[in-house]
């Protein structure tokens, strides 16, 4: 392998664990204060629907009514698998259909 | 059961719950194998960049930029951009690896990625949660890495996921592990901050923002709610 192709992984590595890194230590510093624990409680929540919004507001009706099928499972099963696999085949279905 | 989970059966369990999210990565990691060859990456190369980076979305975008000599100042600048997300996340991490001296913590962030760190989330506080995460990270690592060579291997022969529904795997897992959360600690004016937040960086930024801002806007709106007794973070 090329040198310089290793030294690009090698500096794309480096950024993003730094960022990783720099994460953790910020946190590991600050004060449990009251505010800032109920913020990192929320915090994973609030990333995971801020990832998630957009990707289905990209999507159409057949993504939307998947995406209920999903959230309904969801609340009720634990085991991710149920609702990931049924939200995969009726998101194909209601592709076919609209 | 025994009264305290040992670390080996936490670390097998998390390999075990982070498999259904391992099946969104398979589907992507065959696309971004194949894509590589595209760009005119070896299978050395190919595996390498999976090995050393382990990150799916910069990756992907790496090769959107890729040539010879490596521009290396925009990959790392790109990488940067896309990657920030993983602050917040990390940020996050103290929780689960709580009681670690810094010499395993740090070394352990190297696995935060979005799935993994989503499935140990939502997993939710157990005995050795850190043994736990790292089995999640153990899941992904393996399934990136193999599937990037096995698309490398095969190149233009894979199909496009969305014939399979498979482009709908991440949206579903995210969806899916948010609303576990969501059901273990009720906030919804966290989540409806997140969601307008998150919807309005996509229109007005785009790229990976919004998961930055509404993350931020979801985390700033609980902090100004009055604050329970909680545990700590």
């Amino acid at each position: 392998m090329r040198v310089d192709v290793l030294l690009a992984f090698l500096a794309m590595s480096a950024v993003s664990y730094g960022i990783r890194v720099a994460g953790y230590l910020a946190r590991s510093r600050l004060p449990d204060h009251p505010r800032l624990m109920a913020a990192m409680d929320q915090l994973p929540a609030a990333i995971l629907i801020a990832l998630v919004v957009p990707m289905l507001a990209r999507g159409g009706p057949a993504e939307w009514i998947a995406a209920a099928v999903v959230a309904a499972l969801a609340w009720f099963v634990d085991l991710l698998l149920i609702p990931l696999a049924v939200g995969v085949v009726v998101v194909v279905l209601l592709r076919g259909v609209i | 059961m025994t009264v305290s989970t040992s670390a080996l059966a936490a670390f097998r369990e998390g390999i075990l719950r982070c498999l259904p999210a391992a099946l969104g990565v398979f589907a992507y990691g065959l696309v971004f194998g194949a894509l590589t060859r595209t760009a005119g990456l070896g299978l050395g190369e190919a595996a390498a960049m999976s090995a050393i980076v382990f990150s799916g979305s910069a990756q992907f975008v790496a090769l959107g930029l890729w040539t010879l000599p490596p521009p290396t100042a925009t990959l790392a600048l790109a990488t940067l951009l896309i990657n920030f997300r993983f602050f917040l996340m990390a940020a996050t991490m103290t929780r689960v690896l709580r009681g670690w001296p810094l010499v395993r913590a740090l070394p352990a962030m190297f696995w935060v990625t979005d799935e993994n760190w989503a499935v140990t989330m939502a997993a939710g506080e157990r005995p050795r949660w850190g043994a736990f995460f790292l089995g999640t990270g153990f899941t992904l690592y393996v399934t990136w890495l193999a599937t990037t060579v096995v698309g490398n291997a095969l190149g233009s022969v894979i199909a496009d996921p969305k014939a399979w529904g498979l482009d709908f795997a991440f949206p579903a897992m995210f969806l899916a592990l948010a609303v576990g959360l969501a059901r273990k600690a009720p906030a919804p004016t966290v989540w409806i901050a997140s969601a307008a937040a998150a919807l309005l960086a996509d229109r007005l930024i785009g790229g990976n923002a919004p998961v930055l801002v509404g993350g931020l806007a979801g985390a700033a709106v609980a902090a100004l709610r009055k604050p329970e007794a909680r545990r700590a973070g």
